[in-house]
Formats: structure tokens, sequence, C-alpha cells
């Protein structure tokens, strides 16, 4: 296999605050491959979006990475800073936020937009980059391109604003994209055209992806892989299949077992008991163990479950087994 | 859009009217003119014919409806101190006046942009803090100490700017202006400071505000994320956007900046209409009162029409009719 595009490793992100150092994100480990979709989940406050904006080096202070490494294209590039920093935002990695309504600035045209995006990063003609411009939005789908280029944000729709967004940040053709919820602002209808589209136009370029969302249809969808994250740390990591049908962590089960899928083609849907501790107010061993049916003594104590120290797919010390999974099936 | 603005006319036209209602009023409340027109020795048939010509034996509405009629043909009678017509004491006041509100306009505009975006962009340094600590002392203080303390440093320490007056100026005909000789810019520096240094200040801890909020959007967020350089998201993206709820209260301070010429035209002894109207007050020039008071809100409403059109200038948003169909 060649190497991965991006190489995440023991990323640890920490916010100082009046009442001690928050751990937002804790050790997480992960690779994303050319033309690869990585699909981050977890619930509200896991460290998803933290982890997105630390790759990107968009942390608002106080947030801060203070371990790890983050390689990209096999150059390291967490400690980038200033114009370094810059060069590689846009260029090497797209990001693509939740909400296309603000994502745009309101008072500049779309393709003003498009063609400053497409000026820092390449060095061709005002005449070139408008060119490419409007390449740029006839490739995500939007009709009568050529005025559209002279449109405001407002003058689109939710959904059309988003394949604006995406076009902006594919216009200068990065290695990556860190899609951070791209479809939870917008109305159902349009959620799966615009995955359909960014699937599309990553698999085309080879792309690597790290999606984060909350819809399990859309890592059904489009993921290859899964990251799982429980409070700031990876719970699982493992291809999209084996996480749907084959969850190994309680935690993704519970997911799992929480997510209406018909693909899964469960009975009823089950609830995990209990919401994810505080970052404030962490337990010892692994985070989840307050709301595991499965913990012992041994999950309650540090140091805790990692990826490595474990299988290297669930960070649990008693993983789910098939048979587990079995007998579960037979008493619901 | 153009409905729009014919509704702000409208509006502004009312305003105009009740203004000018209360300018009028002053002639029969404040004062007799009567009395202050003759002397000790009038005799009661000298009190019946002037006021037969000045037709003050009228009933109210006439009255109003006549000075309005006046008013808008630029006839505000006679002064009662001096005895000329009070359009041509005015527009010999007015070019003073105008220009040191255009300095210090000019002043208050680009240093309040100016500093605002300087102490929200490096909200911590040292610098930024002083300017702000500093701009609370700006707000707080009386303009006339502001002048009297710039006098005196400037004045009577320094001996570098002049103390009084508009220096020499150059009479164009129509219009007499301090721009262009020396002395008359130097004599511009101080008041122009005095006369704008509150509304510097105000402008610059809105644009700061304003400034800080959007630089929190998503859309600047997205613009460094797409690796725009600073000055492309500062400037750009940023400044762009601040400016567009700083122009309403940008735009009414610069028609409260004509209305507090008073003050500062008092202490710098400024010859324009301002200081003509603290005279007037002496003396109960009725005429003259009441058309600074005209000026003053006719320079109002329709510095406040012109806010409302740079909007639309400014924001495309509002500019509903070339929305173009929903995509
Ligand atoms: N300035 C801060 N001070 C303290 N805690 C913070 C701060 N910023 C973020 N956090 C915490 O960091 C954690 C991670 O937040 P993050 O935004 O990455 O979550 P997320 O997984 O993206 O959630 P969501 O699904 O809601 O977007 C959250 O628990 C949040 O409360
Ligand atoms: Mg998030």
């Amino acid at each position: 296999m060649t190497d991965p595009v991006l190489s995440v490793r023991n990323l640890t992100v920490e916010i100082p605050t009046r009442r001690g150092v928050l751990r937002p994100v804790d050790g997480v480990s992960y690779d994303i491959a050319a033309g690869e979709i990585l699909g981050v989940v977890g619930e509200s406050g896991a460290g998803k979006s933290m982890t997105g904006n630390a790759v990107i080096g968009l942390l608002d202070p106080p947030a801060r990475i203070t371990g790890g490494e983050i390689h990209l294209l096999g150059e390291r590039i967490d400690q980038l800073k200033g114009e370094a920093l810059r060069k590689i935002r846009g260029k090497k990695i797209g990001m693509i936020f939740q909400d296309p309504l603000t994502s745009l600035n309101p008072l500049l045209k779309v393709g003003e937009q498009l063609t400053e995006t497409i000026l820092a990063h390449l060095p061709v003609s005002q005449s070139d980059a408008e060119a490419r411009a409007l390449a740029a939005l006839e490739e995500v789908g939007i009709p009568a391109a050529t005025q559209r280029l002279n449109s405001y944000p407002h003058e689109f729709s939710g959904g059309m604003r988003q394949r604006v967004v995406i076009a902006l940040a594919l216009c200068a053709e990065p290695s990556l994209v860190i899609a951070d919820e791209p479809t939870t602002a917008l109305d159902v209808s349009v959620q799966a055209q615009i995955i359909a589209l960014l699937k599309r136009l990553c698999r085309e370029r080879g792309t690597a992806v790290m999606l984060v969302t909350h819809d399990m249809g859309v890592i059904a969808e489009a993921a290859d892989r899964v990251a799982v994250m429980y409070a700031g740390r990876l719970a699982e990591l493992a291809p999209v299949q084996q996480v749907v049908q084959a969850p190994q962590h309680p935690y993704t089960d519970g997911l799992m077992g929480s997510t209406p899928l018909a693909s899964l083609g469960q009975k009823r849907l089950r609830q995990i008991p209990g919401s994810m501790p505080r970052l404030t107010a962490l337990p010892d061993g692994c985070a989840f163990h307050p709301r595991c049916q499965r913990a012992t003594d041994r999950c309650r104590s540090n140091p805790g479950p990692t990826l490595a120290a474990c299988n290297g797919r669930a960070a649990c010390w008693h993983p789910l087994t098939d048979e587990d999974r079995a007998a579960r099936e037979a008493t619901a | 859009m153009l409905a729009y603005v014919i509704r702000r006319v409208f509006q502004s036209l009312i305003v105009l009217l009740v203004v000018g209602l209360v300018a009028f009023s002053m002639f029969t409340f404040v004062g007799d003119p009567i009395d202050n027109m003759l002397g000790q020795e009038r005799t009661d048939a000298d009190i019946a014919r002037l006021r037969a010509q000045l037709g003050l034996d009228q009933p109210f509405p006439v009255q109003y409806l006549r000075f309005l009629e006046n008013a808008i043909q630029g006839n505000f009678g006679v002064s009662y101190r001096q005895g000329r017509p009070v359009a041509e004491i005015i527009a010999e006041r007015a070019p003073a006046t105008l220009e040191l509100a255009f300095v210090s306009g000019l002043f208050a505009i680009t240093f309040g942009i100016g500093l605002g975006v300087f102490t929200a962009l490096r909200r911590n340094g040292w610098a930024a803090n002083t300017i702000m600590t500093l701009s609370l002392v700006g707000v707080s203080l009386p303009t006339f100490l502001i002048g009297i303390v710039l006098i005196y440093i400037f004045s009577v320490e320094l001996n570098w700017l002049p103390s009084f007056g508009r220096g020499e100026v150059v009479d164009l005909g129509w219009w007499t202006t301090g721009f262009l000789t020396a002395s008359g810019l130097k004599a511009l520096i101080l008041p122009s400071i005095t006369l704008g240094l509150y509304q510097m200040t105000l402008i610059m801890r809105l644009v700061r505000t304003e400034m800080l909020e959007v630089l929190r959007q998503d859309y600047i967020r997205f613009a460094r994320a797409r690796g725009l350089k600073d000055r492309a998201v500062h400037f750009r993206h940023a400044l762009k956007n601040t400016l567009v709820p700083v122009i309403t209260v940008t735009g009414l301070q610069l028609g409260s900046i004509i209305a507090f010429a008073i003050i500062t035209e008092t202490v710098f002894q400024w010859p324009g209409v301002g200081l003509l109207f603290i005279n007037a007050i002496q003396f109960v020039d009725i005429p003259v009162m009441a058309a600074y008071l005209m000026l003053i809100s006719v320079m109002f409403v329709m510095i406040n029409l012109i806010v409302d059109l740079l909007y639309f200038a400014i924001d495309p948003r509002l500019r509903v009719d070339r929305t173009a169909a929903k995509g």
C-alpha cells in the first residue's frame, strides 16, 4: 500500500481552563489513504470537530495541540505556523463546514470568493482564475454557472450554497478534505445529493476525506472506514461494514443500536443509558465504563484501554464477539 | 427599493415640518421680537405698525404656512440684531462650520476606523490596550475641556498652533476657504480634533466591537480555512462586513458633529454658524435661531437619507430588485 495522505499519531489537544486542563482530543491516531473516506462519528462533544480543526491548524485559542504528530503527504504539519500554514490550507487541505448559510461571505459574489481562493494558491492570471472558478461551479452541478458567478450567496438555496462551499473547498485541488457535518444543516431531501457529490468528486480526484457526521446513514452510504470517538478518544476504528454490522466496542454497539437504519435490519431501537461524561469529570480507566454493562474492575482502573493496547480495532478490554451479538439478538 | 426611498423621503419631510413648527413657535413663545427691535422709546402706533409689517397680527397657522413658504425659498427673515437677511448672514458663516465639520468628520472616520481595526486585530497587545484605555478618557471628557487642554498644550505651551479664529481665508466669491493657506490649515487642526475626538472614539469602539464579532463568524473561519492571506481575511472579508452596521452610527455622528460645533466654535472663537447661534441666543435673535435649527435638521435628515442609501450600495441582500431566481 502507498503512504497515507494523512497520518495522525497520538494527537492530543488541550484547553487550559480555570478548573484545570481539559483534553478534548486525547491520543488519537488514524490514517487516511488517497481516495479513501474516513467517517468520524460520536456524540456531541466527543471531540470530532476539535480533531478536524487541529489537522488544519484552526484551533481556537486557548485550545492547542500539546502532543502527537500530524503528517500530510509525508510532511509534518502540526508545527507549521503563519505563511507555511496558510499555504497548506485550501491548497492541500480543504475544509467544509456545517452551515452553508454562514460559511459564505454575504457581501462578496460567489465568483469573487472562488477566484480569490484560486489566486491565493495557484500561479495563474486573473482570467485563468475566473475560468477555473467557472469550471469549479460547473463541476459541483450548479446550473447556469456563468451567470451564477455573479450571484451573491443569499441568492442561492441551502443545498446550492453547500455546493458552492464544496467548490470553494476543492477549487485548489487539495489532497485532503475535512468535511465537518456537511449535511446537518440541510434539508433531508438534498443531504443525499450533497454526500453523493462529495463522494464522486473525491473518488475522481483521489482526495482523502475526513467526514465528520452524526448521521449513520451518511456513514453507511459514503465511508470506507469509520472512526468512533468517545470523550476525546478513539473507541473503535474499522472498515464500515465491520463497524455497522459487527461492532466490537460496546459504545459503537450502542450507537448502532440507537440508530434507525433500514440496512441494519434491526427490530427495535436500543438506548445507551446515561450520557457522555463532561471533560471536567472524566472517570478513571475507560471513559465509557459508567455506561457499560460489560464493565469490570479492570475497566475502572488506569491506564484505560487504547486501540494499540487492545486488539488494534476497538479500545476495549472486553470487546463484543459474534457470540455476544448473537446472544443479544436472541433475547431481544 | 424605489418605494423604500420614497417612504424615507416622506418621513424626512414630516420630521422637517415638525422641526419647522418648533422653530417657528419660538417666534411666538420666546420673548417678544417687537421688544427687541424697538428701543425703549416706542409708541403703541410703532408697535402696531411693526406687527402688521412682520405679519405678526395674522392667526398662528397662517403665520406658520408663511414661515414655511419663506423657509423653502431660503428666506428666514431679517436678523433682529444685525438688521440683515438671515440667509445672507448664514451663507457668510456656513463655510467656516462646514469646513470644520468636514475635517473633523474625516478625522473621526479615518482614525475611528483605523484604530478600531487595529485594536480589534491586536486584541491583547499593549498598544491596543493603551488606546482602549485612552479612548475611555476621550469619551468621558467634555468637549470644551478637551479644547482648552489642547489650546493650553499646543498654543500656550508649545506655541505651535493658533488658539482661535480661522487664520487667513481665501474668498472664492461664494465661499471662503481656509484650505488654501498654511495658516488656515493650521487653524483647522485643534478645533477639528476637539470637535471630532468624541465621535472618533465612538466610531473606534464600535468598529472594534463589530470587527471582533465579525471575526468570529463562520465565513471568516472558512476564509482562513481556504488559505487566504491575513490581509485579505481582515480587510476584504472582515472589514467590509464590519462597516455595514457602522455606517448608521457614523452617519448620525457626522450629523451631531455639525450640531456640536457650537461648543467648539465658542471655545476657539471659530466664526461659523454655531458661534452665530450662541450670539443669537444672547440677543434672543429669533430669526437666526430658527434658521439655524432648520438648517441643522435638514442636514441631519439628509445625512440619514444618504446613510440609508449607502446601505443599499454596500449590502447586496437589501437590493431586492436584483434577486435572481433561487437555484
Ligand atoms: N473553549 C473551550 N473551553 C472548554 N471546553 C471546550 C472549549 N471548546 C470546546 N470545548 C469542549 O471540547 C469538546 C470537544 O468539542 P467538539 O466541538 O470537538 O465536539 P464535536 O464532537 O465536534 O461535537 P458536535 O457533534 O456537537 O459538533 C466539547 O466537550 C466541548 O465542550
Ligand atoms: Mg462538531
